[in-house]
């Protein structure tokens, strides 16, 4: 327990320390992130022009395949965890994560998992061309022989996210200092343990649909066959009732972290902190009760569409509430624009915006029109790259200090944020128009008149994606050295992570702190 | 809530980078034996898994004996536990909503009913019926079908609802054995856990038994239609997870016998291998209702 970190790899490969393991879950998150943006980045090259230019059909069909399934899989998954392996057991005030050695294989796991799922790109047949929501029969009957790797990775990066859930509970439950109660935490903690009640609910549907294709493809079973009496449709059913929640485990843990990140900045407590722990609680339970009005065109009947379009409708409370309380933590402090606050902000005003897109997608008269257009795109990246990847970057930069215990270079940081930010809108903002406009998502090519805006949206994604590369060189110049960070480092942060030192020791709370 | 000062956080570990590898291998090798290579990484996975399975279990078995759990990380273990089960709960809950969809919504648009029931022009002269005994494939191309419904089911009263007292009656005697051994009564525990075993070991046997039946004679297979889909999946999901209990118990009962392991106040091992064999109980008396005796 005294001990330092091991010197060399087997430090990495044995550890049982919260903080490597957090460590590792987030670089391994930006290294996929950064393999995604590539392809995302073949994707727009080919799109800054109609006609076929750089890739085939079918190399692109993978590109947008593999696009989401690493970015949703391998990048935001992962990174949630590394932020929630490090600061968790730091916010609550325990030696560690409640199960240590569960947590070493649940990171592990990915680095194997991925590799078997890029490694599909060199196969026979190419890799898994059917979208990352795989639907049936498209992933089934007419899918390429690597999909059977592909639905082997989904196994194992589930039972990898299971396990990290399963820990992150009991740490949470199990293992907070004398006096943490619960309606004490910090709203990071909270939105996880939700979050990891969602991931423990819906990853093993995730693996019941893909044993379900996997039967259906080599053992003949008929669950997605009608010939015999089986239904494609319960592919996309199964498949949202996972899907769904799943969108939530990517967004509620960005939500507690701009609820971190606010009240620092804003230099107040946090507006209606008990509010934000029911709205977050609203949300999840909401997301078990939604899942169709991904399938609105599919074919439902009139009473299963108007269910889930007013069910839907609801979110749009809870939700608001959030954003009313940020605003109110913000309305007359004495703000300061760090990057971090900088980032959190945006993520209040972007997300909004994504908020807004899905409830005109929730209408669903309305989502006919929309349904498979350029305007789900913009949508859905709305909530995803200001949402996640922002609130990410935002922690990252919030607690880098912590970690490292030196000072970020902030106008590196200010210069990476106004990159991403000015980049992000560019890139997405104009899919709204040829969304609306009727240009159909997943197809290399396109009618003429979308050209102009598609120009626009591609050189918004090659600089959104160069000024990820102004934020890696940030983080390494950081932990190299610069200047020293405070306990504190920021004015008066509120929770127990700013008690210990800059860079926090190895271990923290041995001894449990005393918590007013 | 906490209050132990010393929660054991173990030293660095080669379990779980070795169980990754395993784990791996296990996919991998599945991946590739599926697709039609050799099955060789698969069982080398398996053995792998298998062993890193031992020495993890006896590592943590160890740090018990040697007093190193505290009650607060005995709690750890017990939740996670407990949130596997319900991983397990929500597993099952796919493939049983799978057969609620197909049952209630799926069937009765293909065959017509409905303001979906336009879906039966391309399966004209289809009947939703079930069992389904006939295919929309069948219905629709004879002889010619290549998905062909089952000649018969299997009748809920017989073996199945043997297997179903087995089962109850092993969920009865396990319980029994957990208060014997809270009563430090060693010898009645190792009788009663015995017991569940054997009852487990009988409700594979007759499962075995069943199947060969259905395959044999019923000409319900997988590849049956939609009927015997759910009906292997789910049953067969199901008696993975008693071969499993029932491993688990059975190694329960040798630690007991061979190594005396357990104490009237602490056996969480025991425990949640029997947690573990009253839900895989629960499951198969929705199995009976809802596949068996409502399918029938």
């Amino acid at each position: 327990m005294a001990h330092g970190p091991q010197p060399g790899l087997s430090r990495w490969l044995y550890t049982t320390n919260h903080k490597d393991i957090g460590t590792m879950y987030l670089w391994f998150s930006f290294a996929m992130f950064l393999l995604g943006g590539c392809m995302a980045l073949v994707i727009r090259a080919e799109l800054f022009e109609p006609g076929l230019q750089i890739v085939q059909p079918e190399f692109f069909n993978q590109m947008t395949t593999m696009h989401g399934l690493i970015m949703v899989f391998g990048a935001v998954m992962p990174a949630f965890v590394g932020l929630a392996n490090w600061m968790i057991p730091m916010m609550i005030g325990a030696p560690d994560m409640a199960l240590p050695r569960m947590n070493n294989w649940s990171f592990w796991i990915l680095p194997f998992a991925f590799a078997m799922l890029a490694s599909t790109l060199f196969m026979e047949g190419g890799a898994p061309n059917f979208g990352w929501t795989f639907y049936a029969p498209l992933s089934t009957e007419y899918a390429p022989p690597s999909v059977t790797f592909f639905i082997f990775s989904i196994h194992i990066m589930g039972a990898s996210s299971i396990m990290g859930a399963i820990n992150i509970i009991a740490t949470i439950l199990n293992m907070r200092a004398p006096g943490m109660t619960l309606m004490k935490m910090p709203l990071f903690v909270w939105t996880w343990l939700i979050t990891a009640y969602l991931l423990i609910a819906v990853m093993p549907v995730l693996a019941g649909v893909v044993t379900m294709m996997l039967m259906d493809i080599h053992f003949g079973t008929s669950f997605f066959s009608a010939a015999g009496g089986g239904d494609p449709v319960l592919f996309q059913h199964v498949f949202w009732f996972f899907g769904h929640p799943e969108v939530y485990i990517m967004i509620l843990p960005a939500f507690g972290i701009v609820s971190a990140i606010i009240p620092t900045f804003a230099r107040k407590p946090l507006f209606g902190y008990s509010s934000m722990v029911y709205a977050t609680a609203s949300i999840a339970f909401l997301s078990f009760i939604v899942w169709a009005h991904h399938m609105f065109t599919v074919g439902m009947p009139i009473a299963g569409e108007l269910f889930f379009m007013y069910a839907t409708m609801l979110i749009a409370v809870p939700t608001g509430v959030k954003v009313f309380n940020w605003v109110t933590t913000m309305f007359r402090g004495s703000m300061t624009f760090e990057t971090p606050m900088l980032f959190a902000v945006a993520f209040v005003i972007l997300f909004t915006i994504g908020g807004f897109s899905g409830l005109m997608l929730s209408i669903a008269p309305a989502d006919f029109q929309y349904h498979d257009t350029y305007f789900v795109v913009a949508h859905f990246h709305y909530v995803l790259v200001p949402g996640a990847i922002f609130s990410i970057t935002a922690a990252v930069y919030y607690w880098l200090p912590k970690w490292t215990g030196n000072m970020y270079n902030e106008t590196m940081g200010k210069v990476h944020f106004w990159l991403s930010f000015i980049g992000l809108n560019v890139t997405f903002f104009p899919m709204h128009f040829v969304g609306l406009a009727g240009m159909p998502r997943r197809i290399p090519d396109y009618a003429l008149q979308f050209a102009d805006f598609n120009q626009i949206a591609s050189v918004g994604a090659f600089l959104f994606g160069a000024s990820q590369l102004v934020f890696l060189f940030n983080v390494i110049r950081t932990i190299q050295g610069g200047k020293k960070a405070t306990d504190e480092v920021w004015e008066n942060p509120e929770g127990l992570e700013w008690t210990v030192a800059s860079p926090a020791p190895y271990h923290t709370f041995s001894t449990p702190p005393a918590v007013r | 809530m906490a209050t132990e000062s010393s929660y054991y956080v173990p030293e660095q570990s080669r379990l779980p980078i070795f169980a990754t590898i395993g784990l791996f291998l296990i996919a991998f090798g599945a991946a590739n034996w599926i697709n039609g290579g050799s099955a060789y990484i698969f069982f080398a996975g398996s053995l792998a898994m298998a062993a890193v399975l031992w020495f993890w279990f006896s590592t943590v078995i160890q740090e018990n004996m040697a007093g190193l759990n505290s009650d607060q990380l005995k709690r750890s273990y017990v939740w996670g536990m407990g949130w596997f089960i319900f991983s397990e709960v929500m597993f099952f809950a796919a493939f049983f909503g799978a057969l609620y969809y197909i049952r209630t919504f799926a069937l009765p648009w293909l065959g017509g009913e409905g303001d979906k029931g336009s879906s039966n022009m391309l399966w004209q002269g289809f009947e939703n019926t079930w069992p389904l005994m006939v295919t929309p494939d069948a219905a629709v191309h004879g002889d010619a079908a290549k998905i062909v419904g089952p000649k018969a089911i299997i009748d809920p009263w017989h073996l199945p609802l043997i297997n179903t007292l087995i089962l109850l009656a092993s969920s009865f005697t396990v319980h029994v054995a957990h208060v014997y051994l809270k009563k430090n009564k060693r010898n009645a525990f190792n009788l009663w856990l015995t017991i569940t075993v054997a009852l487990g070991f009988a409700f594979l046997y007759f499962q075995a038994v069943e199947y060969y039946e259905a395959y044999k004679h019923l000409g319900l297979t997988l590849e049956s239609g939609i009927y015997g889909t759910t009906f292997f999946m789910l049953t067969g999901f199901h008696g993975a997870h008693v071969t499993l209990g029932t491993i688990m118990l059975l190694i329960m009962l040798l630690r007991s016998v061979i190594a005396q392991h357990f104490r009237p106040d602490d056996h969480f091992g025991f425990e949640a291998a029997s947690w573990y064999w009253h839900f895989v109980d629960v499951v198969w008396v929705a199995l009976f209702i809802f596949v068996y005796v409502l399918g029938g």
